[in-house]
């Protein structure tokens, strides 16, 4: 299994297709269907079928645990770092009219949207890889 | 005209995805359901698709359903080959005739 050309083969061309419709999936939840979360899954779904076809030390050499810890809070603080900056602004939280009226950019909250689902979607990836890297079966040997 | 052909595709995906579900059933052992089930994906799906772009001619929807056909027709061989590759490493017995039904 470890050494499936076919499967290693498929998942080197399919992974980057994966990746670029999660991030679209994400861009898309402001206007449409999707959003943070599923884009999220999606985007952790490329780094799955990493770990399946290339197995967990390949993949961990690029994304190790504790830059998943980095991603996950880097997410989070996006997402309540925007929701307190709309408290300052003087709305309630999450409501982006406050910013854009306060800075008077125009059409600054659908940015806004795009960067808590951003914020969203990098945690849920960050937390989904981990929670794979820790069920899967490393060989006898203890995380 | 191409309402004709875009049923005649539909038609053909159905012929699959029928051939499919009964040879899921019916099939002995694994490694020849999971042959049965291959085809419903790849033939059954892209036939059908196929059938859908034709119908809907030119437009961004058809362009999304021809990647889809792409994408499906790259995956799904490549995913019934992971299923069988393991099986067949974790010793599953192909079926031979005269066994029994497993």
């Amino acid at each position: 299994m470890r050494e499936n050309v076919v499967i290693r083969t498929i998942s080197r061309i399919s992974v980057p297709f994966i990746q670029v419709f999660a991030l679209y999936v994400i861009v898309h939840g402001a206007v449409g269907a999707g959003g943070g979360f599923q884009g999220g899954v999606a985007f952790a779904a490329s780094f799955i079928l990493m770990f399946i076809a290339f197995g967990l030390s390949g993949v961990e050499k690029r994304l190790g645990k504790k830059w998943l810890m980095v991603y996950s809070i880097i997410g989070i603080a996006i997402y309540a770092g925007i929701g307190f900056l709309c408290l300052a602004a003087g709305g309630n939280y999450l409501e982006y009219g406050a910013i854009e009226s306060a800075v008077g950019v125009a059409h600054l909250h659908g940015y806004l949207i795009d960067a808590v689902e951003m914020g969203i979607g990098i945690t849920v990836m960050a937390v989904m890889v981990s929670i794979i890297s820790d069920v899967m079966d490393r060989d006898g040997e203890s995380p | 005209m191409m309402n004709t052909l875009a049923s005649i595709f539909v038609v053909i995906g159905l012929f699959f995805m029928v051939v499919g579900a009964l040879g899921l059933i019916r099939l002995p052992d694994f490694y020849t359901r999971v042959h049965a089930s291959g085809k419903c994906d790849t033939m059954g799906e892209g036939m059908m698709l196929l059938g859908f772009i034709l119908y809907e001619g030119t437009s961004l929807i058809a362009v999304k359903m021809f990647l889809l056909v792409l994408f499906i027709f790259i995956t799904s061989p490549t995913a019934v080959h992971a299923i069988m590759n393991v099986a067949h490493t974790c010793g599953t017995e192909p079926w031979k005739i005269g066994d029994e039904r497993r």
